[in-house]
């Protein structure tokens, strides 16, 4: 972490309008998963400048994040290179000014950043001011919009509607067939595509599934005949190679997966990112929110609330974060490792637990959220939920998992050679 | 299920790239000894197929992830199709950046030779050329890989994989304005923030038209463009007259009071005719003050008397120069050939007191344009100017010197709209070296508007790194 640091103020005069600097964001549009450059050039040298990023999301709040920079001796400042001396970021971070967005001062609390529209991008408009006092008052000298998209071009996606099955499937452009994946989400419910999107424009064709609205929950949605037939209607897509499925879930959407994985006979691999259940044990921290860790700890001593994981044929990837506040993943983990293990399946489990980091495992650069506006499935009630992390280790958490869980997928669902195990 | 072609991926990055920025192809998990041939295919706004293909070569050398040690291939600029004995050794992947084609319509190492090898498909019209029109939507292309060295019938094979790549012409937050005060025929692009910003602007030449992909482009690099129709505009289509020097001076003085633009920092642009203008203007005019002027493939010989009309007459009566090639294609450069020495014939570039850039290709069969720059070479040593004259004259490039990776023209139709007349104009220049020429003189291009219209800090250098 870095202290305050010194540094000899140069009496330039800054920025002025007859010598504007050059601002560049490169890929100016990208994937969500990629990486940028943002550079500034034709500055004064060693002086003071701010970058910030500012985003409008579709629920209407704004999310900014900035670092504080020093210009060099050529007048340059490169976020890829140089140091951020404070801010929402600080260190040599290139893609701190997206990862540690967050609300601006004075919005609603409980805010978590999530792309409804995958169809268009997300413009984070990245703006230069002069040194490093509050720049909320002052204009940009200079700025740039840069587009940040789920959906690869050419990606189809299509609204599933057709009887019980709601969803949204993604096909990825080319000849195909492709490996396939259905995608399921958690306790919040809806319909998230953006993961879906993401995982087409690497090459799958994802199916997002639906199972509960926001605030409900009916029995049928959750029974395992609607997840099968999920599965089913993937399979036998024409755009899919029948023998190379497998299952993305998090949260809730774990248990469904494991349930799925162990009773079924043709998944072929499944990854989970944290677990969640609903209980009685939930705990409030000081800022009122829900801390859901407890109700998983107890749970686990109940046999009969388990899915026995010892019947699982596939390989799976579990991602915990550590500091979960929302589910003890890290000692579900165990639990099923343990089990597995003792039925001779360990070889199939792939673990990663990431220290100082909560429940939320999103795409990489996805901003992290401590805490979270939740609708209770059961209740229609909203809370806030906590998730645990820190920021930093979050986000490189989110950055490495998506990177590992690409190349896990990939393994197992292109470069394998045997369909099934 | 065919287990081969489930495993072959490919990859560009960016997939949506703007026109001047180069892109990575990356095909990964082919088999091994696999010969793959990489196809582009685009179909233009005009609805004209467009391709390209190269052949490369896969070995598996070992490791799972693809990383293992091969030999490098050497950078060739004239590897021949049939290089029986050069091949390249690959991982079980292989980069389009790094590694080499040995076939097709590009050959050797070639990041972005699916673009510039771009030719109409076999069977199309003769005489095309691809230019954008619809700068607000992308030019999309097809990127496939597919099994063997193919030549032809990739319609009726199914690839192994296939991608679809963007490419725009203007950057997220550039503005596109159509302007038509002050009697202009023009549209302006704006970069993305609060500006203001230097100004530019951008003429082409006698094909008339209001073209626009090449001041959209410039504007996603921060300045602000107007691209100016100065043959077919309004009022030429109203009156049957052609402008006169106050059209453009109107053009210059729209941008110079705009609230967006920095009106100490104008520069002018030119390519073909519109250098014609250009080198007047930045001679003779008493209200343009240009910060710099780049003129591509043009020539100062003009009559002093007078402006457009008069030039316009001047090439018409030189018009008996013209030569046709046995494919009756016109060759126009010898129009304004040999240079006068006449003084009244010819912008007096040893008063230019503004940096020049001068870009030429050896191979102009339009324009004399390699003679022309020499001409105003020694006129502005003689001068004593010559410190502010850059001169970039590229070998075996043609006419069309235009933004880089679009693919080259030596020959296409062409409307003359001072002549009205409909032909086959032969351009000139080689594709591999025209498009290098263009590659290297749109980096430079850039690197000088940028010294000349944003210098003034004490910073010194600027880098290239966004080139």
């Amino acid at each position: 972490r870095l202290g305050p640091v010194r540094w000899t103020k140069v009496t330039a005069t800054g920025c002025t309008a007859s010598t504007p600097p050059i601002l560049s964001v490169r890929p100016s549009r990208a994937l969500v998963d990629e990486a940028f450059e943002v550079l500034v050039e034709n500055l004064p040298p060693v002086s003071p400048f701010t970058l910030r990023s500012l985003l409008h999301s579709e629920d209407g709040d704004d999310w900014e994040a900035y670092g504080r920079y020093v210009s060099d001796h050529s007048g340059r400042v490169s976020v890829s290179e140089d140091l951020s001396f404070g801010g929402t970021y600080s260190g040599m971070e290139p893609m701190g000014l997206i990862w540690s967005l967050r609300p601006v001062p004075g919005s609603r609390t409980g805010l978590r950043l999530r792309k409804k529209d995958v169809t268009t991008p997300m413009l984070i408009t990245i703006s230069l001011y002069n040194g490093h006092e509050d720049f909320r008052d002052n204009s940009p000298l200079v700025s740039m919009v840069t587009e940040r998209w789920y959906m690869g071009p050419g990606i189809q996606r299509i609204e599933i509607t057709d009887g019980e099955l709601r969803g949204a499937l993604f096909i990825p452009p080319g000849p195909g067939p492709f490996p396939g994946i259905l995608d399921l989400w958690g306790g919040g419910g809806g319909l998230l595509e953006y993961r879906s999107a993401l995982l087409a424009s690497r090459g799958y064709v994802c199916l997002a599934l639906e199972y509960f609205k926001t605030g409900q929950m009916k029995s049928t949605d959750m029974s395992f005949e609607y997840f099968e037939n999920a599965y089913h209607v993937l399979k036998d897509h024409p755009q899919v190679i029948p023998d190379r499925v497998g299952i993305i879930s998090l949260c809730l959407g774990t248990i469904v997966t494991l349930g799925l994985v162990a009773e079924s006979t043709e998944i072929k691999v499944s990854l989970l990112l944290t677990k969640t259940y609903e209980f009685n044990k939930i705990r409030v921290d000081e800022n009122n929110h829900q801390i859901w860790r407890d109700v998983g700890l107890a749970l686990l001593q109940e046999p009969s609330m388990k899915v026995d994981v010892a019947k699982i044929n596939c390989p799976l990837l579990l991602v915990n974060g550590c500091d979960d506040q929302n589910w003890c993943a890290v000692e579900t983990a165990d639990d099923i490792s343990k089990t597995m293990n003792a039925a001779g399946k360990g070889h199939l489990l792939t673990r990663l637990d990431y220290p100082e980091t909560g429940h939320l495992i999103e795409p990489p650069f996805s901003p992290h959220c401590p805490a979270g506006n939740i609708i209770m499935y059961s209740s229609n009630q909203k809370v806030i939920q906590r998730y645990g992390g820190k920021t930093k280790p979050h986000s490189d958490a989110q950055d490495d998992s998506w990177r590992k869980i690409l190349s896990f997928l990939r393994h197992h669902l292109y470069c394998s050679q045997k369909a099934k195990m | 299920m065919d287990e081969k072609r489930c495993c072959v991926t490919l990859s560009v990055q960016p997939s949506r790239g703007l026109v001047d920025e180069k892109f990575v192809i990356l095909v990964q998990n082919s088999f091994p000894s696999s010969l793959l041939t990489l196809y582009a295919h685009h179909q233009c706004e005009d609805g004209y197929s467009w391709h390209a293909f190269a052949h490369y070569t896969s070995d598996a050398t070992g490791a799972v992830n693809g990383v293992g040690s091969y030999p490098r291939c050497q950078t060739h600029s004239h590897v021949t199709r049939n290089a029986d004995s050069f091949s390249c050794f690959f991982a079980f992947h292989f980069t389009v950046s790094e590694d080499c084609s040995t076939g097709g319509t590009y050959s050797g190492v070639e990041a972005m030779g699916l673009l510039w090898s771009l030719k109409p498909v076999p069977g199309s019209k003769p005489g095309l050329r691809m230019r954008k029109k619809n700068v607000q939507a992308p030019m999309v292309v097809t990127i496939s890989v597919y099994s063997g060295h193919l030549t032809e019938g990739f319609e009726d094979q199914v690839p192994l994989a296939g991608v679809e790549v963007e490419r725009w012409y203007m950057a997220p937050g550039v503005r596109r304005i159509p302007v038509t005060e002050d009697g202009l025929t023009a549209t302006l692009f704006l970069p993305s923030g609060p500006g203001p910003f230097p100004g530019l602007l951008d003429l082409w030449g006698g094909g008339g038209q209001l073209v626009e992909y090449r001041a959209a482009l410039l504007a996603s690099h921060g300045i602000a463009s107007m691209a100016i129709d100065y043959l077919t505009c309004k009022y030429t289509m109203e009156t049957g007259k052609i402008v006169e020097q106050d059209y453009f001076e109107m053009a210059y003085k729209f941008l110079q009071k705009h609230p967006k633009v920095l009106g100490s920092r104008i520069a002018m642009l030119g390519l073909s005719l519109g250098t014609s203008v250009i080198l007047k203007m930045a001679v003779h005019s008493q209200i343009v003050k240009l910060s710099c002027a780049v003129c591509v493939s043009g020539s100062h010989v003009q009559p002093m008397d007078g402006f457009l009309k008069e030039m316009v007459d001047y090439l018409g009566e030189n018009c008996g120069n013209a030569r046709f090639t046995e494919d009756n294609e016109v060759v126009w450069r010898d129009v304004l050939l040999p240079i006068p020495t006449d003084l009244s014939l010819k912008v007096d570039v040893g008063k230019l007191q503004c940096p020049l850039m001068l870009i030429v290709g050896e191979d102009d069969q339009n324009w004399c344009a390699y003679e022309s720059a020499m001409d105003m070479k020694g006129m502005m040593e003689r001068a004593g100017n010559n410190h502010l004259l850059t001169l970039l004259s590229y070998p075996n490039a043609g006419h069309l010197i235009e933004p880089p990776y679009m693919p080259h023209a030596r020959v296409s139709h062409f409307r003359d709209v001072l002549s009205q007349q409909k032909m086959m104009v032969l351009w000139g220049g080689q594709t591999l070296e025209h498009s290098r020429a263009q590659e290297d003189a749109w980096r430079k291009l850039l690197v000088f508007l940028r010294k000349n219209l944003y210098s003034g800090a004490k910073s010194g250098s600027l880098s290239l790194s966004n080139l």
